[in-house]
């Protein structure tokens, strides 16, 4: 039992690496922050344009979804990570991450805002435009506010798991929450580290689970 | 775009690594199967067990099904094949990878099918009961198979990230499509293996995406 703690929950390898885990989940926190918001960002314009008359556009914007569905995130980030400097890209771990989730990411979040938008009745769009409102304006005031509620468990739950992939990172040397844990674990030849590690994520990431499962639960009931 | 060519599509730097690459290929096949036969079961029998209402199993039920979504699973490869170890167990990483990603899609399924077991009316179960079913021919005959069409969209989603999943593996030493890819790019420092790779992953999961489309486009209306 006390060979059981020294190794996973051992005080004195965790007052070491502390600093360099906290150091990791601010890192985590900052791909979080850069990663969601440009995802959401570019998921919208996607889903907008799957929403115009132009037939190519449609089918462009459909490809982009399938394709960053199917590629793994893991090979994407490796494809890239290794294959701008071929192109000499000079990238930065950071950026290489940031571009390959904020493509896995936003293509998720394209199909949500795409089955929110239309989720919302065809005679809304109508009544809209037959007021004068032009099409940004119906959009933004009409039929986005609508499809928001109805979107809000499955944004949610993809911001859960856009925060879970930055732990791909660490594959590309990016010391971030996971890859500090495993530096230090290495460093230790102990498993605090890793446990510390879980923790945290943990500590990030359960209030999300439970918020998503009782929001789905919530969206099942009334279906 | 000659150098796009000769760094991403040169066909001489895939050849020689075509049987490993096919060897991968097979692996992350074989890799996909057990895993999601296992959590989709592991995850059906969590929510039967959940249905008996005893309340210490329900709490253990629940709380490995919120560590295990909250969890990144690359966090839960690494804590299982670098941390075990210090116990003295020590597991082959295809074991490893079979038993933590089935773990994380049968915490997956055992949320989602519960919802939709709480979603069927009361009244089915207490008319399957009052036929003379057993329980098991009532959740087998009656409540599971409306219960897995209500779910079915997210469980296929859910399908296509764990199988996507399994390149994930290739952190853990299991000689799988991107790992084959990743040591045929460090010899040839060419991208090209990682786009045979790609390729690869696309084609097992561009099937499981458009059929998710489908489903999505039949049972997203309101019936």
């Amino acid at each position: 039992m006390n060979a059981f703690i020294s190794t996973f929950f051992n005080m004195h390898v965790l007052g070491r690496v502390w600093p360099a885990l906290l150091h990791g989940f601010v890192v985590t926190i900052l791909l979080s922050v850069v990663i969601v918001p440009a995802g959401l960002a570019a998921g919208l314009l996607v889903a907008l344009a799957q929403t115009t008359r132009s037939r190519a556009l449609r089918w462009a914007m459909a490809a982009y979804v399938d394709l960053f569905r199917s590629w793994p995130p893991l090979v994407l980030l490796i494809y890239v990570y290794y294959g701008l400097p071929f192109f000499g890209v000079n990238t930065d771990a950071f950026w290489s991450v940031v571009l390959a989730l904020t493509l896995n990411t936003s293509a998720y979040f394209a199909e949500v805002f795409r089955a929110g938008i239309e989720g919302v009745p065809p005679g809304q769009v109508q009544a809209a435009r037959a007021t004068g409102l032009s099409l940004a304006q119906t959009m933004g005031w009409i039929v986005l506010p609508q499809a928001v509620r109805n979107m809000l468990p499955d944004l949610l739950s993809n911001v859960l798991e856009t925060i879970k992939l930055t732990s791909l990172a660490s594959v590309v040397t990016l010391p971030e929450l996971l890859r500090a844990a495993r530096l230090a674990q290495g460093n230790t030849l102990n498993a605090t580290p890793l446990i510390a590690a879980a923790l945290l994520y943990l500590a990030l990431l359960w209030p999300l689970v439970r918020l998503t499962s009782r929001l789905e639960r919530r969206m099942l009931a009334t279906a | 775009m000659r150098g796009f060519a000769n760094n991403f599509l040169q066909w001489d730097a895939v050849a020689p690594y075509l049987s490993s690459l096919l060897a991968g290929f097979w692996t992350t096949i074989a890799l996909a199967v057990t895993v999601l036969a296992g959590g989709l079961i592991g995850g059906v029998v969590l929510a039967l067990l959940r249905t008996l209402q005893l309340r210490p199993l329900n709490l253990l039920i629940v709380l490995f099904a919120d560590i295990f979504r909250a969890l990144p699973p690359l966090m839960l490869l690494v804590v299982a094949y670098f941390g075990l170890p210090y116990l003295g167990l020590r597991f082959d990483g295809f074991v490893v990878a079979t038993i933590v990603l089935g773990a994380v899609l049968a915490a997956f399924t055992e949320e989602l099918l519960w919802a939709g077991l709480s979603t069927v009316s009361q009244g089915q179960y207490e008319a399957a009961r009052s036929t003379g079913l057993t329980f098991l021919q009532m959740m087998g005959h009656v409540v599971l198979p409306q219960a897995f069409r209500l779910i079915l969209p997210p469980l296929t989603s859910r399908v296509i990230a764990t199988t996507k999943n399994t390149a994930l593996a290739s952190v853990v030493a299991v000689p799988e499509l991107l790992s084959q890819a990743n040591t045929a790019q460090g010899y040839t420092g060419n991208a090209s293996p990682l786009t045979a790779a790609s390729l690869g992953y696309v084609v097992i999961l561009l099937p499981l995406v458009i059929f998710a489309r489908r489903q999505e486009r039949a049972g997203g209306r309101p019936a």
